[in-house]
């Protein structure tokens, strides 16, 4: 969707203003927030594409104007709300116990799948971006839209976080790093490059 | 195991944010959905055991050991797991390699994709929208709030972190370290250099 997450190329946001000495968490309830998400994201209700949806549909003057704990809390309340977990009796979910976390943490979760369609593209052809302007949750940035460049890396198969996030299945698809040069994404005369991880949906053969 | 999130007792301390966060913490344990002692130790995890210093070991490594960065170059997750840093938001590792022609740097422009595993948290400014909006089209303008300049004939390269592919940049080795051993390189590796918005060697 084209909602306030998607700020490549905005302007407007003022100076980066890195902090000097940033402490790892600027408030106690930071470390609980963090905790919670990650937490009840163990719980299986919800996957990585969802969690990422629910906070982009955060209405944009709120989103911009929160910190990101803060999205955070937002989004996994989001989350609980539209499931009714909040609500009634307790339901019988996987819970992450304190002795499993080092060992969920350090296996993770692979996106990687195999499929049987071969890729369409090979490394070093060149791709345009489609024009698209899905309603629901995308990993295309809008900056890129319409804009060619040269398959760079090919991951293989990943799954397509346009249908997981919306329960409709892992979908897989290959996945590419893409490189542009930065004069044809922002028509300026900058000799810089610049690469995403586009699926294969996302792209045409030029 | 107390942790700090509770040490206040008088609630008229707490933002609404943080009264929030403790209710619904409360609630959530009540309701039996999380392990309290499961959040301590995953904050204490990221407090103590996950953080930038696990890709500093790497850095330093593929500074002094061509054969492991050529592995790292070939496929970083099995390089970087072979350190034992594996797992949550490091699943599928790609190392990017500066040199005087090329310099890397990082961003997720949709949310907050970092390699937890060998970085840990993000800061706050790699999440924001300042830097998340600039990064692309304005690299260089970025890099140089960061007291970085490069020359004209070297090519900035940034990498947009759009599916769950995540990149560990691996900065130029600092001048004058000829004598150093791997552990004494690791401290000349700072957090952003492998994010790619310092150089190492700037901050100790």
């Amino acid at each position: 969707m084209n909602g306030p997450q998607d700020l490549g190329g905005m302007m407007g946001f003022g100076p980066v203003a890195p902090e000097a000495k940033e402490p790892l968490f600027h408030a106690s309830w930071e470390k609980r927030a963090l905790a919670l998400s990650l937490a009840m994201g163990a719980t299986r209700q919800w996957n990585i594409d969802a969690s990422r949806h629910a906070r982009e549909k955060i209405a944009p003057d709120q989103y911009w104007s929160l910190s990101y704990y803060e999205i955070w809390i937002e989004g996994l309340m989001r989350l609980m709300n539209e499931r009714h977990m909040l609500e009634g009796a307790p339901r019988e979910l996987p819970v992450l116990e304190a002795d499993r976390v080092a060992a969920v943490l350090a296996k993770g979760s692979a996106y990687n799948r195999e499929v049987p369609n071969k890729p369409l593209f090979k490394i070093g052809d060149k791709v345009k971006v489609r024009n698209l302007h899905p309603t629901g949750h995308t990993r295309l940035p809008g900056y890129l839209r319409g804009v060619s460049g040269n398959v760079m890396l090919h991951h293989k198969a990943h799954v397509f976080p346009d249908s997981n996030a919306h329960g409709q299945g892992e979908n897989p698809q290959h996945l590419y790093t893409v490189r542009f040069k930065a004069r044809d994404v922002f028509g300026n005369a900058s000799n810089d490059v610049l690469q995403a991880d586009l699926f294969e949906l996302y792209l045409e053969a030029v | 195991m107390p942790h700090d999130g509770h040490e206040h007792d008088d609630h008229s301390e707490l933002s609404p944010i943080a009264l929030r966060v403790r209710a619904l913490e409360s609630l959530l344990v009540e309701k039996g959905y999380v392990d309290p002692a499961a959040l301590d130790v995953l904050i204490e995890t990221y407090e103590t055991k996950i953080g930038p210093r696990n890709g500093a070991k790497v850095v330093a490594k593929a500074w002094t050991n061509p054969e492991y960065a050529a592995w790292l170059k070939s496929d970083a997750t099995a390089a970087i797991a072979s350190l034992g840093y594996t797992g949550r938001q490091g699943e599928h590792m790609v190392a990017v390699f500066n040199t005087l022609e090329t310099h890397n740097m990082v961003v997720c422009t949709l949310c907050s994709c970092y390699p937890w595993p060998v970085l840990g948290l993000p800061p706050v400014w790699y999440k924001s929208p300042p830097y998340r909006s600039r990064a692309v089209i304005d690299p260089r303008g970025v890099l140089a709030e960061f007291g970085v300049v490069l020359p004209e004939t070297t090519q900035v390269s940034v990498w947009d972190s759009t599916a769950e592919i995540r990149y560990l940049v691996i900065p130029i080795r600092p001048a004058n370290t000829d004598g150093m051993n791997e552990e004494q390189l690791a401290t000349l590796v700072n957090r952003d250099s492998m994010i790619g918005t310092r150089l190492a060697g700037l901050i100790a």
